[in-house]
């Protein structure tokens, strides 16, 4: 019996251990999303110039699913994701696009710059709206399944491994589910 | 070519901690002094080697050899000298080579000095350091080599991030490693002793000077942090429960512990087993320490690294050298226990229940500093623990802890009760709440913990001017209090002005808690604004330039208290590392800091301007401090040191009670 | 990568002033500025290193603090506007974590170790006590010649 307590260290001490073992394969800055399987959050963008009436809005997420892509024009990783949005455009995926924190003329001169791969496209340069779907920085994608609920959150730029290891499938499966 | 040296040095050191670690070992056992001897030679030697090691890393960063690639990664020609060669720890793979360069030392010390104790304790103890020292310099060798080369040389290097060039960060890691790695000996000698199956009170008189020594260093090592921290990040801050902070809190918390308990255990051989867990885990927390701070497990301001994989080799070390030790220690330590008794009030006592309420602040802290990652771990949540948590909790357990340390040194050994004691305390009861009183009637009772955690750090104060005063016989009669005052020994000065230390400290925290004031404004060159009793006026914005940084810098003038004078803020740019930092002005007075530091405005011509008053921040670090000086006083104590021959019986204890 | 930039960015904007509130963010009621403080100062900034929205420099971090602001002037109360940014950004931001039952450990992290600490000490001192008052078993004859030979020649045989 008094063994017992002689015991409770090293017990202890492999859980501990075991538990810091695991914890070296986990990303402690990587924040999942609130959204997941919740609907998007209700906004109403104006678009960039010059066609600011043709804005984004929560009811344009109906019907099939799309990325939302957050984008900047002072965003350096937007910049080497970018090539890979056209890509993902040329074969067929409606991406739509949050110019977040961003200048409208900025972002507009800059699209133009480098080729505009979104269908649609919200200008929030107060953020605002940003912050309602919990964005912490640009790039960002969100996945959004036909009935408009958030079904993932990519952080950091689309690569192709990610589009294809998990961005690809979840789109193939969310249209099957349509 | 130094740097080949240093790198064929550190694989022959490698090899010499690997026979270190295993000949004594073998020898103790087979009772074959020629193979318990290799242990001190190879130690000495691997020693030699290590300091060889470091001695080329440092060279070559003093004589800027880009060539070597960490060189060129911190550092660059117009860094500042004591930059260039503090710079050898200012990295991943140049702080564990730090790291093992302590290691070897204490081992080469363990060698030299250790002739005096039982020769298979020694050889047992010298194998365990041994075995770590083996084990980090493979780490520094095979994942974090300091030496490698590269090719083709750059012209010039990479500056050392300038947030650590700056006086602290000369000083702060060798002291905190030295408090950190300095705990190795205890652990070696926990080990050491289950190995034997006994301690003896030889042991223990052993290993007190070497917890102390490490225990004054960390103590020192971690004051000096936060008071970087204060000027340097420009927050005014001073503790802010980042885990790498913690990192260095709970092992000293722990250490803490271990020095009290390993004091009970030398004087009256009780809580053997207890002491023997300590030094494990002490120098365990260490080790997480340095695992937290490298693996990108958590993530903090203070991480120079985010490695999972050299996390995974750290972790892995750990488990084996933690693993066994606490495995031995549930198989070995249940027949280890002897039969000194005490009454429940009584000196041991107190102290036992000191390292309670210090295991239970640790087990605060860590819990609070790896929470996220449990969670994490089980169900991908992610939470975090902020200082509000520790707020919470941390604070409520200390302060009972810091009534009850009043008390320790007053009570007699073995056996006390309630009423002698509390007799002896009369005058430092009266005194605090007569503070306490007084505190409230100034203060107002919106203050009123504020005026509590005065007359508390007034209590430690006082209660260990008593232990002085009782010492020295003032007030009774026939006492020949010059003599006694002239033979006080160290070891009580040490105990007295460390726990009144922890009194200042305590002030010094309540202060800055509860009476900060702070003001954001933004001015223009020639505004006048009044703050902490003082008009502050910006008379200049202008540019500046250093030896290796430009600058923005606000000139201000300060008057009306005593004789007006001048302070400096300044945002600072470093164009070599294209990084940026705020330094802020500070005026140091008797009451507290005055604390300013600019920023841009959105205004043209203008500045954003923050000041701060912080009431007796400095008694913070100055406690620390006067705890580091009581240590040391305790340390230089003969008494203390001398080690015990190897049959001599031990000196009749006196009656009174002593430190 | 933006994640490392992102750290770096915000430990370099670090080394600049606490109390990131800027003269023009402040609200004009001063008890709603002070309720704004509090609040701030228990919301952690996401894209920073261990540092309060209070605290931080970073751009996301005065957008946290103006919603903040914003939400307190449209009258809400501190719990409301605390769980208007957990909605968006989860439990994470809390510098102060919950009490459930996932975090009933760590709140309970001092008690844990306390009571039972307290109590085995308690009976440890009490079991001692009780040996001392016991008498100790006489001893074997076989014991009895070995203590005497001790005595006699000062060595064990």
């Amino acid at each position: 019996m008094r063994r017992l307590g002689f015991i409770i260290p090293i017990a202890l001490f492999l859980m501990v251990a075991a538990a810091l073992g695991l914890g070296l394969r986990r990303d402690p800055s990587i924040l999942p999303s609130m959204l997941i399987d919740r609907p998007i959050p209700v906004f109403d963008l104006p678009g960039l110039p010059p066609s600011e009436a043709e804005g984004l809005a929560s009811s344009d997420f109906s019907g099939k699913p799309v990325l939302l892509n957050v984008f900047a024009s002072w965003c350096v990783a937007c910049v080497i994701e970018h090539p890979m949005l056209l890509r993902l455009q040329a074969q067929g995926v409606t991406i739509h696009g949050l110019d977040w924190k961003d200048e409208p003329a900025a972002g507009a001169d800059w699209l133009a710059q480098r080729g505009n791969p979104y269908t649609l496209i919200g200008s929030d340069p107060r953020g605002r709206t940003g912050i309602d779907f919990g964005v912490t920085g640009a790039p960002e994608t969100f996945v959004i399944d036909g009935h408009g609920r958030v079904r993932y959150r990519h952080v950091g730029p689309i690569t192709p491994e990610v589009w294809s290891g998990t961005l690809q499938p979840m789109l193939d499966r969310l249209e099957q589910e349509t | 070519m130094s740097a080949e040296i240093g790198q064929l040095a550190l694989i022959l050191a490698f090899m010499l901690g690997l026979v270190q670690g295993v000949a004594p070992l073998v020898g103790a056992h087979r009772g074959d002094s020629v193979l318990m001897s290799l242990g001190r030679a190879s130690a000495l030697l691997q020693m030699a080697f290590v300091v060889l090691a470091f001695g080329a890393l440092a060279t070559a960063y003093v004589t800027m050899d880009f060539s070597v690639e960490l060189v060129a990664k911190h550092s660059h020609s117009t860094q500042p000298l004591p930059y260039r060669f503090a710079a050898t720890w200012g990295s991943h793979e140049g702080s564990m080579l730090l790291w093992v360069l302590i290691l070897a030392l204490h081992g080469g010390a363990l060698a030299f000095f250790g002739r005096s104790l039982r020769e298979t304790l020694q050889a047992r103890v010298l194998a365990v350091q041994g075995l770590l020292s083996a084990a980090f310099i493979g780490f520094s060798l095979f994942t974090s080599n300091p030496f490698s080369r590269l090719s083709p040389i750059p012209l010039d290097g990479t500056e050392l991030n300038p947030l650590l060039q700056d006086p602290g960060l000369v000083m702060h890691p060798p002291l905190l490693y030295l408090g950190y790695v300095g705990f190795s000996v205890a652990f070696a000698f926990a080990v050491a002793a289950l190995i034997e199956g006994r301690v003896d009170a030889a042991w223990a008189r052993w290993v007190r000077p070497w917890v102390l020594s490490a225990w004054i260093s960390l103590t020192i090592g971690i004051a000096l942090g936060s008071w970087w921290a204060y000027y340097e990040l420009g927050w005014g801050g001073w503790w802010f429960w980042d885990p790498v902070e913690n990192a260095s809190l709970m092992p000293w918390l722990m250490g803490t512990a271990l020095l009290h308990s390993a004091m009970v255990l030398e004087k009256r051989g009780a809580l053997i087993s207890w002491t023997i867990l300590l030094s494990v885990l002490t120098f365990s927390l260490s080790m997480i320490g340095t695992f937290l701070v490298r693996s990108g497990v958590l993530t903090s301001v203070h991480a120079f690294a985010v490695d999972p994989e050299r996390g995974a080799y750290i972790l892995v070390f750990i488990l084996i050298a933690t693993g066994a030790a606490l495995a031995l220690y549930a198989w070995r330590a249940p027949a280890m226990r002897t039969g000194a008794l005490f009454s429940p009030l009584s000196r041991e006592a107190g102290i036992t229940l000191n390292n309670l309420f210090l295991l239970a602040a640790t087990a605060t802290v860590f819990l609070g500093t790896f929470y996220p990652v449990f969670i994490d771990v089980l169900n991908g949540d992610k939470i975090s623990v902020g200082p509000p948590y520790y707020n919470m909790t941390f604070v409520p357990l200390f302060i009972p802890l810091l009534v009850l340390v009043a008390f320790g040194p007053i009570l007699n050994w073995k056996r006390d009760t309630v009423q002698a004691a509390l007799v002896r305390l009369r005058w430092p009861i009266i005194i605090t709440v007569a503070a306490a009183g007084i505190g409230a009637l100034a203060f107002g009772l919106a203050k009123l913990g504020a005026a509590l955690g005065i007359a508390l750090g007034v209590w430690l104060v006082a209660a260990s001017f008593m232990l002085l005063v009782r010492r020295w016989g003032l007030g009774r009669k026939g006492a020949e209090t010059g003599r006694l005052i002239r033979t006080t020994p160290l070891a009580v000065w040490g105990v007295a002005i460390a726990h009144a230390g922890l009194g200042v400290s305590t002030i010094g925290i309540t202060a800055i808690t509860a009476w900060t004031a702070s003001e954001v404004v933004t001015m223009v060159p020639g505004q006048t604004i009044e703050f902490a009793g003082r008009r502050i006026t910006l008379d200049a914005l202008g540019a500046a330039t250093g030896p290796n940084y430009q600058a923005e810098q606000g000139r201000f003038r300060i008057e009306g208290q005593g004789r007006p004078f001048l302070m400096v803020s300044e945002k600072r740019f470093y164009p070599s590392s294209q990084s940026q930092t705020t330094e802020a002005g500070i005026h140091g007075e008797a009451m507290g800091n005055l604390y300013i530091s600019v920023g841009e405005s959105a205004t043209p011509g203008a500045a954003t301007v923050r000041l701060w008053w912080h009431p007796l921040v400095g008694w913070i670090w100055g406690g620390a401090m006067i705890m580091a000086l009581g240590g040391a006083l305790s340390l230089s104590d003969r008494r203390l040191r001398l080690a015990m021959p190897a049959r001599k019986t031990a000196p009749a204890k006196t009656g009174e009670a002593t430190a | 990568m933006r994640r490392l930039v992102l750290g770096l960015v915000c430990a370099l904007l670090m080394a600049g002033p606490a109390a990131a509130v800027l003269p023009e963010e402040q609200l004009a009621d001063p008890v709603l500025e002070a309720r704004a403080r509090e609040i701030s100062q228990e919301l952690r900034c996401v894209v920073c290193q261990n540092q309060s929205i209070d605290d931080s420099d970073a751009p996301l971090a005065a957008d946290l603090r103006a919603i903040v602001r914003e939400r307190l002037t449209a009258g809400d109360t501190n719990e409301e506007v605390m769980a208007y940014i957990v909605a968006r950004y989860g439990n994470f931001v809390l510098l102060k974590p919950p009490l459930d039952l996932q975090t009933i450990l760590l709140w309970s992290a001092p008690l844990l170790v306390l009571i039972p600490g307290g109590l085995g000490l308690a009976l440890y001192l009490r079991r001692r006590g009780r040996a001392s008052a016991v008498e100790p078993t006489p001893l074997t004859a076989e014991e009895q010649r070995t203590l005497a030979d001790i005595l006699k020649t000062g060595d064990a045989p």
